[in-house]
């Protein structure tokens, strides 16, 4: 691992609130969209001449077409009591880190040129004119915001600042300014079909791969379908499901589920991403187009229900947005929400008595669980509020000898975010994720020498990514982080055999011998 | 001097009325494309409701961030409601039996009050992220409002004004009946600022007020997966 520039916070028994300290990440800068990867969303190429009319204007536009911008934008009385929330604050001591110093960076160009305060008695208010430097400040700091919503937890007023963030970087986009990691990335699902941009055959390839990797486990053919029609389930998941580790130990685990289950179901190269970073650049047009694939893989495919694998802020999109922006779901069974979470499924059929497991089998571990942010505080599962904490813990328990929470404050819906969501999963910020991380890696770290425990489960793609790279600056290992569904596959007892004749190979003749 | 004041709070009154209105009406124009209650939330409208109510009377997510920011304005904030209920016995007569029966409370209230402000402003003034992000309009609203409350307090239990006349006053102003303003200094700075801070408050931060109602974080209904809800403008986006 590449040595870094920068140094790792130590951790601490709690999380200690640090006096802050001016400009410490003022020097981070990420990548800048290229012109392609700008103009294939529909955003100027370049930053343009008069970018200072246009992002105004911009903001003239967003106020009109967000309520949530308004009124968190007016309401903010400097109460400080979000101050001391977000995990890169803590992380950092950066007071442009701490959830209202983010949103003054914007709120104080609104009061300038959108308030009567603003625009007579700017020094009195706080209000400043955009400037270059303004835009800078935008630019550094509106992506050290992982948008997990942390902060409107605890305002009195709901203030979001992760509206605030997708705002600004929406203006950013609309003069030219964008991120190359977000929106070159939701290029490549406009284009391709996933963030990763893998086409049709990488994914048959990795599926047929998986299906013998299998059979050599289980003796059971468990089926990984793509594209096919007629079936009762859409399975749409994270394109890192198809590859990465501990992601893909999750994917065969859904697959032994839905076998074990009895039902139908494949996935889709036109859907072969549940993850949408239109979120995080505020775009509720590409936002829009993401998500219409998944209607159209739905439609095409004659599917019953949609499925969605591990993915948090894919599930906020899917549980709060998906119905919005590509409803109504009415061609649909109607006696299933749409869509529902992987662990929604699962815990259903456990319930239902369809499932055997032998705990055992992950006896080699002791489990805690991450809630991920946007699963945490931005969606739900299940009929009752609350439903996101509990279901993908009855899901571990239900295949885990040993379970234990970390410190109630650092859990459910004041869990810390992984430091890497929000479409900062890039290594040019690796500073930032790394630093971000340390609420919960102390909570994590305390959780282990105080309970035994080794392993942190994670229903995210984003989180499992993020652990996997900032463990070690921590000192711990990368194989600690792994996927919930990797425990069920762990424990599942296959019930389900195989006929010979329907086994891989029957009637082929077998050279090896 | 007392038609001077009469014409301040007309305006006063006027600004007040209007410029919350016209807020009230911008933020209840203004579309909420998308679902984003902060959850765990309420899957039904009396959950809402309730939610809204727990946070407006008690402070729920203050309570959850910081004790004492909350101590601190909660009792700032059920100290003011106490004291403007008192009030209103200065605009109505006969008194009506709540605002009579809440009198003893209401005058000890403004201790409260003025602890509260108290409380908020060495907050800002000590803890170095407050401090950070207060400009100078934060502790201005403080001050004016300390200044409203003491000199309010000093009426009650120090330097008794007129009251009766101030009464005749404030109640001449529905029966055009006129009333004269006693001339006490204390009074005068304490109602003047009460108009100041009636004239500046719809272009302030004292809009958290009704912004608090209009918070999608807090005023959504979490049932997106039962109910489709699309606004006009991206209604229009299905149809091109």
């Amino acid at each position: 691992m590449a040595k870094a520039e920068f140094e790792t916070p130590e951790l601490t028994e709690f999380i200690e609130v640090p006096k802050l300290v001016e400009g410490t990440m003022e020097h981070i800068t990420c990548f800048v969209a290229k012109p392609e990867h700008q103009e294939a969303l529909g955003f100027p190429g370049e930053k343009v001449e008069n970018w200072k009319e246009v992002a105004i204007d911009k903001m003239g536009d967003l106020l009109s077409r967000y309520r949530s911008f308004q009124v968190f934008l007016d309401s903010c009385v400097k109460c400080g009591a979000c101050t001391d929330k977000c995990h890169y604050y803590l992380g950092t001591k950066d007071p442009k880190n701490m959830p209202v110093g983010r949103q003054d960076l914007l709120r104080k160009v609104y009061r300038r040129y959108f308030t009567f305060a603003g625009k007579y008695f700017p020094k009195l208010v706080g209000a400043t004119d955009l400037t270059e430097e303004v835009i800078d400040d935008w630019y550094s700091y509106f992506h050290q915001c992982s948008q997990c919503r942390r902060c409107s937890v605890f305002c009195p007023y709901g203030i979001d600042t992760a509206e605030i963030s997708m705002a600004a970087r929406e203006i950013l986009d609309s003069i030219g300014v964008g991120q190359k990691y977000c929106n070159e990335i939701i290029g490549k699902v406009h284009k391709i079909g996933n963030n990763l941009g893998l086409p049709g055959p990488a994914i048959e390839d990795t599926l047929e791969g998986l299906e013998e990797d299998v059979w050599e486990e289980t003796d059971v053919a468990v089926k990984y379908p793509l594209d096919v029609k007629g079936v009762d389930i859409l399975l749409v998941t994270p394109s890192a499901d198809f590859f990465a580790e501990p992601h893909v130990d999750g994917l065969i685990g859904y697959g032994k589920v839905f076998h074990e289950a009895g039902v139908s179901w494949t996935l889709s190269t036109k859907a072969s991403e549940a993850g949408n970073f239109g979120m995080f650049i505020g775009s509720y047009e590409n936002m829009r187009r993401v998500s219409l694939r998944i209607r159209e893989a739905a439609l095409e495919l004659g599917v019953k229900r949609i499925v969605f694998g591990e993915c948090g802020h894919a599930w906020r999109i899917a549980y709060s947005f998906l119905n919005t922006l590509a409803g109504p779901f009415d061609f649909l069974d109607p006696d299933y929400p749409v869509p529902q979470h992987i662990c929604e499924f699962t815990l259903n059929e456990i319930e239902q008595g369809t499932l055997e497991f032998d705990k055992s089998e992950n006896d080699d571990m002791s489990i805690t669980f991450h809630d991920s942010c946007n699963v945490a505080r931005a969606s739900r599962m299940g009929d009752k509020p609350g439903g996101q904490f509990e279901i993908p813990r009855k899901v571990i328990k239900a295949v885990v000898n040993n379970y234990h929470d970390m410190e109630w404050d650092t859990i459910h819906e004041r869990t810390f975010c992984c430091g890497g969501g929000g479409g900062l999963l890039t290594d040019d910020l690796m500073e930032v994720r790394v630093k971000g991380a340390k609420p919960r890696m102390s909570a994590f770290k305390n959780v282990m020498e105080e309970k035994g425990v080794t392993h942190l489960a994670a229903i995210c793609a984003i989180c499992k990514s993020q652990f996997t790279k900032v463990f070690p600056y921590y000192g711990m290992d990368m194989f600690q982080i792994v996927s919930v569904h990797q425990l069920v596959s762990n424990a599942i007892v296959m019930n389900r055999k195989t006929p010979p004749e329907e086994a891989p190979g029957y009637g082929e003749d077998d050279d090896d011998e | 001097m007392s038609s001077v004041y009469a014409l301040l709070f007309i305006v006063a009154t006027l600004v007040l009325v209007l410029g919350l209105a016209r807020k009230i009406v911008q933020y209840a124009k203004a579309p909420a494309p998308l679902k984003i209650p902060t959850t765990p939330a309420p899957v039904t409208q009396t959950g809402v409701v309730m939610r809204l109510f727990r946070e407006v009377v008690l402070f729920e997510s203050l309570f959850k961030s910081t004790k004492w920011t909350w101590i601190f304005s909660w009792m700032f904030h059920l100290g003011l409601f106490l004291v403007l209920a008192r009030h209103v016995r200065y605009f109505i007569d006969p008194v009506w039996l709540p605002i009579a029966l809440i009198q003893p409370f209401g005058k000890y209230a403004a201790f409260a009050m003025i602890a509260g402000l108290g409380g908020l402003l060495i907050r800002r003034i000590f803890v170095d992220r407050v401090r950070y992000i207060s400009s100078p309009s934060d502790y201005l609203w403080l001050l004016l409002l300390l200044v409203i409350g003491m000199s309010g307090a000093m009426m009650t239990f120090v330097v008794h004004t007129d009251v009766v006349a101030v009464k005749q006053f404030f109640t001449g102003f529905w029966t055009f009946s006129g009333g004269d303003l006693p001339m006490d200094p204390i009074l005068l700075v304490h109602l003047t600022l009460v108009a100041v801070l009636m004239i500046l408050l719809p272009f302030s931060k004292l809009l958290h007020i009704p912004g608090v109602f209009f918070s999608p974080t807090r005023n959504q209904v979490d049932n997106p997966r039962e109910k489709r809800h699309v606004v006009e403008w991206a209604r229009k986006l299905e149809d091109s």
